[in-house]
């Protein structure tokens, strides 16, 4: 696979490592959170045959963390962003 | 009809015209008491166990494509008990048992051929791993035996034992590990199951479930709606697709494991085989090939085909340990859907859904499971209790922090 | 031996002769030739023998899909099983052997099975052998697995090298025949970058294979010329012996360059093969189309063969299979070959076409409707019999037979990525789907268009296509006349009869087998194939799968598309293990990662041990010691004693900056860290989210807003990722950067009484107690060198870690050497390291096991609750605080005499070995040369209120039984005095 790496352009997937479903960016406070809540976030998955929002890190390259779009059923890329101006755009600060 | 040597003889000479279908094509009947969405390895066994252990009637399994055509029909047939956790040993265990009466009660030739399986050890961190899991194993009634290099040499002279990147140290042992004829497994379970009234209906795919008030009353197919008292899935890598239906969000991912059969080659290797420090290992078929595999590709996948990394690091990891490989030439790559789960074991278990029960993330290690995981899924559908040996295949295991991880890697399934 | 079926024409070098063997026998060819087709030009039509039933068989094909004549190819160490004869280039010299067969290729005595046929159907082995159990291991699958696979290996080392490279272009172009061509022509006039790859030796196709002209040329000429120009544009790169065996995503493809396959060895610096990966921005599949047979009772004999590939061996390698020829066809295509053999001088005793309409051939025998309904001959084709239009039967003597049942465009790349081929009725064949590959387009015909020209105005349409989309403007060639003759064919397959006619040659598949495995409701097309093996042979069904496909919809009534399709999976043909692999093997199987000490240490004698890809020195063995403790126990006793320096570069190092550094670790750490104080370190405690110890270390704080954390050598990598992680993902607005340093600081641990003492002989600063207390961090100079100096651990004896530059690494351990001569110091290895790690109690990787909860190891109390990190809810949860959960203790032998083993199991004194019963593991054991004795750490259910009681360890596996006493973790110095003197 090639990811399209948002700065570095097109890169061969072998360069990365894979994470996972990036709603893990949405990380519950632990001072807070109940267990069953954090238990959700860190266990249960959507795990969708299409299109899937995941997390690639950049390990072979610029240690960038990307946020990828691709249809697991054909592999295609529709969408590659860094995970750091996703989780902000989706509130995430400090 | 019953096979036999004898009736091989008496058909061959009357030109083959008493064989029967092994199994029937029904059309669905309108319900059944059971429904086992899958017609793969494990729904195959847990209806034939239905049928046949817990004496239930009116059972149907319900398969979107052709009978034994997912993981069982795909796999590297290896069968083994040699897990850690007390959680697993047992019921692997008791799989491994049922491997070893499976074809005589089946009356169907699987091919169930336990010539040991070897891990090989390293580093002293892996013998001292090894020898805490051979003790685990021996203490819950396998067997395993600790083996020092020149034993692994007796056995394998063709091993890397003297230009090797990461030396062999040893091996950890299970004599009764093996492997199985993959095919023939569904196949058996599928005519065991037929034989006793078990309705198998291909090419019906669950497309929803109708849920009234907490309690399941059937599933949507693609053959229409069927009935059901209970419904037990078991669909593997599909798990998440059709729990969905009752909208439900697992502990799993789905992942393509790759796999690899060679040409056909005269005997070399007699058992199965790991390789401890790179992502190999390997058996040899009756017909020859070199069935081996590695890790899986790692990122979510329902596509059953993989990419070159993996194909090329599995078979760096074969030329490492077996340099005598290179003139060898790979036939076939395939791939599966994995269900792997969030510690790397399995669930078997109630949802809070009335009727309802689940079977999957058995990750790469559901083909030698497959008649525990049968038996003892039909335990829990007859019964409603779990079966002894799967008292900790729970979804609540994750909530309780009693995680069964045999890896030791934690809540990431590409790890297990 | 002469050459007795060799004729005129061909494009072999006659000026050559090469001499080759095969089954010990000398033969001669020329360059140009294939193994296959220099044996039948020697008058050799047996070259192998079937899987199942032994059955002789010769080449049916001159090309890749051949099933039948495999050979071991070479000898020693380089001998190759399952080598196709008809695509192994011939070289002087060239030996090979059949394989599968016993004494003798023309005497196998497993031709046995052949007779018992009948009891060997489709899937018998599924039915008996099932009595008594035991017997499957002991007696029958023995016998199976003797008698079953083809060729076989010699165990030793494969003495090549292979390579592996990576090419990028704009087009791959898969497949130079007219179609290819074209393709790359009008590609490669266009500039763009194009790569064009066949597995052929010769490029060209069917060109080279067919008498048809292009223009004013011959097939042949016209595509070296072609190959000429392509040559000489500098955006084309031309690869031939190149075969493209697989589809991978967003346009990458596998493919292998047989670089040296067809030398006797490869030349000097040279690999045998390259495995290429090809990154493609658009391809073209201009693979041909193989292809199929029609099945007849004894369809198999050496010299029957597709009518194609008998006209190939004429018109490329001057070749005539026998000397009287006969054809069965169901199609015009088939009409060529007589025509072409009768052009050439052989005698064509009929065609047998199985139309009754077809245009009738002119001065041949053309039999239309008829059959070829049997043949005879024992190790080749000696007559067939033939059943005429009007149901008489006649008997031919021929010793050649070529048989067309149409061609298949080759579809099998457009299928790897699952996508289905369809059906099309008009030439009575599959070709590919939509839904195919992404940016995969299909000319010529692998997409159906099945004549010269059809070849040639798809290759340049599908250039022009590709061209579009990759926004180069298009220069056309002007594409030479070429015939275009309609596929004429009246789809027939097999012909009826009693005997077994055989669809899969290799597998010994009949339509017997198939008519079982109807019979027997294995009828979905995977059903079919996994019953009776069709299809799974070396080949992969190339020749046989549409057939089957073919007879089964004949036994359903249903349509053939109905029945099912065929789908590919890589790789197109076989591809060597070693090619796969590429250099990555022995030594080269992954990288080694070298501290800075390692060539000093190697001068000391020092043997090294693997520790991840790193070697680290395990211990130094000094003159008179013979056994490894010696050495150990000495570093111990010289370290406590006095001083001992370990090389520690492989652990982990972070720098981490910023304002918010410290709220930074307090997120990934249990402990907190933002109250650290400058100057200052602290053992850290990693989580993983759920609640398990991911990693531990000491962390320094430098600055006020700079720290210095250390890993575990194991977690380098991992622990990074994940601060990045949390840096980028979770807390994207905290100001910190992070960097991995652990390659850039040579770091020494210097441990002992005398530590202080030697150190301060090097460095620059004052580091008296009061200065440089324990747990102190500072950056320091060593002449003048910055350097860092931290006052930690791991032994238990007062200590240091000094890091400096990774380039003064070397002179460091040399200076410390000399400095610590006075003290009598030590170099000490992870052995001696890990000794006095567990007498003091210290958890290392065989505590760290990916399981472990801080409680386990006796540090719950390092996971604050006051604020949130990683892991910290999750670790709460009740299955992982049970009071009587597993709790780290320390292990000794009752009997102090006793030796333990790492990996027992806790039994209490007079349990029963059972699961119930298990109590715990031991799980790091080492030879206390302080204390005399085995000592051990190990997890023990309830442990920490067990201090002081006897139990069992058990080593199963080992039949040992040893008495223990649990006690305190801390073996040494359990109040700290030696690590604050």
């Amino acid at each position: 696979m090639i990811i399209n790496h948002p700065i570095l352009g097109p890169r061969d997937a072998q360069e990365f490592v894979y994470l996972g479903d990036a709603s893990l960016i949405h990380r519950p406070d632990g001072l807070t959170a109940s267990i069953e809540a954090f238990h959700d976030y860190t266990y249960l998955r959507a795990n969708p045959a299409g299109l899937h929002r995941e997390l690639w890190y950049h390990e072979q390259g610029d240690r960038s963390w990307l946020v990828v779009t691709r249809n697991t059923v054909t592999h295609e890329i529709t969408s590659v962003e860094l995970a750091r101006d996703v989780a902000r755009s989706e509130g995430r600060s400090k | 009809m019953r096979y036999s040597g004898f009736r091989i003889l008496k058909e061959a000479l009357t030109g083959h015209k008493g064989w029967t279908p092994q199994w029937r094509d029904p059309e669905p009947q309108s319900s059944y008491d059971y429904i086992i969405v899958g017609g793969g390895g494990h729904g195959l066994a847990t209806a034939y166990y239905l049928a046949k252990e817990f004496n239930q009637a009116r059972i149907a399994v319900l398969e979107k494509g052709y009978l034994g055509g997912g993981n069982v029909g795909r796999n590297t047939t290896i069968i083994r008990s040699n897990y850690l956790l007390d959680g697993n040993q047992p019921f692997y265990e008791f799989s491994l048992k049922l491997w070893e009466g499976l074809e005589q009660d089946f009356n169907y030739n699987a091919m169930v051929s336990q010539r040991g399986i070897i891990n090989l050890i390293h580093t002293d961190a892996a013998r001292d791993a090894a020898t805490r899991r051979g003790n685990a194993m021996i203490m819950n009634g396998a067997d395993a035996e600790l083996l020092n290099r020149d034993q692994v040499k007796a056995m394998y002279p063709f091993l890397n034992f003297d230009n090797a990147r990461f030396p062999i140290k040893g091996a950890l042992m299970q004599r009764r590990g093996g492997t199985v004829r993959h095919d023939a497994v569904a196949w058996g379970y599928a005519r065991g199951a037929d034989s006793r009234g078990v309705d198998l209906i291909q090419n019906c795919e669950v497309t929803g479930m109708r849920i009234e008030n907490g309690k399941i009353l059937g599933v949507e197919t693609s053959k229409g709606f069927i009935g059901a008292k209970k419904v037990g899935v078991a669909v593997a890598g599909s798990s998440s697709k059709v729990m969905a239906h009752a909208g439900m969000r697992l502990p799993i991912e789905s992942h393509v494991l790759q796999a690899f059969v060679s040409e056909g080659l005269k005997p070399v290797i007699d058992g199965v085989m790991t390789f401890g420090a790179g992502h190999f290992y390997v058996s040899q078929s009756d017909k020859g090939g070199l069935v081996f595999g590695g890790d899986i590709d790692g990122y979510n996948s329902y596509a059953q085909r993989g990419n070159l990394p993996v194909i090329e690091d599995v078979i760096e990891g074969g030329m490492a340990l077996m340099p005598m490989i290179g003139r060898a030439r790979l036939l076939r790559a395939w791939g599966g859907i994995m269900d792997m789960s969030m510690d790397g074991s399995p669930i078997i278990d109630k949802t809070h859904i009335d009727g309802l029960y689940f079977n999957g993330g058995w990750c790469y290690g559901g083909f030698k499971a497959t008649p525990a995981s049968g038996w003892c899924f039909a335990h829990l559908l007859a019964k409603d209790e779990p079966h002894a040996t799967a008292t900790a295949y729970r979804f609540d295991r994750f909530l309780k922090g009693l995680m069964i991880d045999e890896k030791g890697q934690g809540a990431q399934p590409n790890l297990h | 031996m002469t050459q007795s079926n060799r004729i005129a024409g061909g494009q072999i070098d006659r000026s050559q002769t090469f001499r080759f063997h095969f089954d010990g026998l000398p033969y001669l060819g020329h360059p140009g030739d294939t193994l296959a087709s220099a044996l039948l030009a020697n008058g050799v039509r047996l070259m192998g023998r079937s899987f199942k039933y032994h059955r002789p068989r010769g080449p049916i094909s001159a090309g890749s899909e051949e099933p039948n004549a495999l050979v071991e190819l070479r000898s020693g160490a380089r001998q190759e099983p399952n080598t196709r004869a008809t695509v192994a280039e011939l070289f002087d010299g060239l030996t090979a052997q059949s394989q599968n067969r016993w004494p003798s290729l023309k005497f196998d005595a497993l031709s046995i099975n052949d007779r018992l046929n009948s009891f060997f159907t489709a899937g018998f082995y599924y039915k008996t052998f099932m009595w008594p159990a035991s017997f499957w291991e002991k007696v029958y699958e023995p016998i199976i697995r003797r008698a079953a696979g083809l060729g076989s290996l010699t165990k030793l080392e494969d003495p090549d090298e292979y390579d592996k490279g990576f090419l990028h272009c704009d087009i791959l172009i898969i497949g130079a025949g007219p179609a290819g061509l074209s393709a790359a022509l009008t590609a490669g006039r266009s500039g763009a970058r194009v790569i064009l790859a066949d597995e052929d030796f010769r490029m060209g196709g069917r060109l080279n294979a067919e008498t048809f002209a292009l223009g004013d040329q011959s097939g042949a000429d016209w595509a070296l010329a072609a190959l000429a120009e392509l040559a000489s544009l500098p955006n084309v790169r031309l690869l031939n012996r190149t075969t493209v065996v697989g589809a991978f995503d967003h346009g990458i493809y596998g493919a292998v360059e047989r670089v040296s396959d067809h030398l006797p060895v490869p030349l000097a610096g040279k690999p045998r093969q390259t495995f290429w990966r090809i990154y493609s921005k658009r391809a073209i599949l201009a693979g041909g189309a193989i292809e199929r047979p029609i099945a007849f009772e004894n369809n198999d004999r050496p010299g029957i063969m597709l009518a194609g590939s008998l006209r190939a061996y004429a018109n490329r390698w001057g070749v005539a299979v026998g000397d009287r020829t006969a054809v069965f066809t169901n199609n015009d295509d088939g009409l060529r070959t007589a025509v072409d053999l009768q052009a050439k001088g052989v005698d064509v005793v009929a065609v047998i076409d199985s139309r009754e309409n077809s245009e009738l051939l002119p001065g041949i025998r053309h039999l239309r409707g008829a059959e070829v309904t049997n043949s005879a001959g024992r190790l080749g084709l000696s007559q067939i019999t033939v059943r005429m239009a009007d149901g008489r039967t006649e008997t031919l003597k021929v010793n050649a037979l070529g048989v067309s049942g149409g061609w298949n465009p080759n579809v099998n790349i457009t299928s790897h990525h699952r996508s289905r081929p369809v059906w099309r009725e008009d030439i009575a064949a599959f070709v590919p789907g939509s839904g195919e590959i992404a940016n995969l387009l299909v000319a010529g015909a692998a997409a159906g268009s099945l004549s010269t020209h059809g070849a040639l105005v798809t290759g340049d349409e599908m250039a022009r296509k590709a061209l579009e989309g990759l926004g180069i403007s298009a220069i056309s060639a002007k594409l030479p006349k070429a015939e275009d003759a309609p596929v004429r064919i009246k789809a027939f397959w097999h012909v009826e009869g009693a005997s077994r006619a055989w669809i899969d040659q290799q597998n010994d598949v009949t339509v017997k087998d198939i008519k079982l495995a109807h019979q027997e409701n294995f009828t979905s097309v995977e059903h079919l194939k996994r019953y009776t093996t069709l299809g799974m042979a070396t080949d992969q069904g190339k020749t046989g799968n549409v057939l089957g496909l073919a007879v089964m919809a004949e036994l359903t009534g249903k349509s053939i598309p109905d029945t099912g399709t065929t789908v590919y999976r890589p790789p197109y043909t076989p591809v060597a293990l070693g090619a796969l692999a590429g250099r990555g093997r022995g030594h080269e199987f992954k990288p080694f990662r070298l501290t800075p000490s390692h060539k000093w240490a190697e001068e000391q004698g020092a043997v090294f041990v693997e520790v991840g890809y790193w070697l680290r020195t395990q211990w130094v063995a000094k003159a008179g010691e013979t056994e490894w403790r010696q050495s150990v126990d000495r570093e111990v006793l010289a370290t406590r004693k006095s001083v001992g320096i370990c090389d520690v570069t492989t652990l982990g190092k972070i720098d981490i900056q910023g304002t918010d550094a410290g709220a930074f670790l307090d997120k990934v750490y249990a402990n907190t860290f933002s109250t650290l104080a400058v100057g200052k370190c602290r053992y850290g405690l990693m989580l993983r989210e759920d609640g398990i110890v991911f990693d531990d270390g000491t962390t320094a704080r430098m600055g006020p807003n700079e720290y210095v954390m250390t890993t575990t050598t194991a977690n380098a990598v991992t622990v990074f990722r994940h601060l990045e992680y949390c840096r980028q993902v979770l807390w994207p607005d905290m100001d910190v950067q992070i960097i991995s340093t652990t390659e850039a600081w040579a770091q020494f641990s210097v441990a002992g009484p005398n530590a202080r003492n030697l150190l301060a002989k090097v460095v620059d600063q004052d580091i008296s107690d009061a200065a440089f207390p324990y747990m102190g961090a500072g950056n320091i100079t060593v002449g003048g060198l910055r350097a860092r100096l931290f006052r930690i651990s791991f032994s238990g004896e007062l200590a240091f870690e000094i890091a400096v530059p990774t380039r003064y690494g070397d002179a460091m351990i040399r200076k410390l050497m000399e400095a610590g001569a006075e003290f009598d110091a030590v170099v000490y290895g992870t052995e001696a390291l890990g000794v006095m790690r567990v007498e003091k109690g210290h958890v290392a990787g065989n505590e760290l096991n990916g399981t472990s909860t801080a409680l386990n190891m006796g540090l719950g109390k390092m996971v604050s609750r006051k604020k949130d990190s990683i892991g910290m809810l999750l670790s709460q949860r009740d299955g992982m605080t049970q009071a009587d959960g597993l709790r780290l203790v320390g292990v000794k032998p009752a009997n102090p005499a006793e030796a333990l083993k790492a990996g027992s199991h806790f039994l209490k004194t007079g349990a029963a070995a059972t699961a119930q019963n298990d109590e715990g593991w031991l799980t790091s054991l080492v030879y206390s040369p302080h204390l005399g004795h085995h000592i051990a750490l190990g997890y023990l259910k309830n442990g920490a209120s067990r201090i002081g009681e006897k139990m069992r360890a058990v080593n199963l596996l080992a039949g040992t039984d040893t008495e223990v006493e649990i006690v305190s973790p801390h073996f040494i110095d359990p109040e700290g005095e030696r690590l604050r003197a």
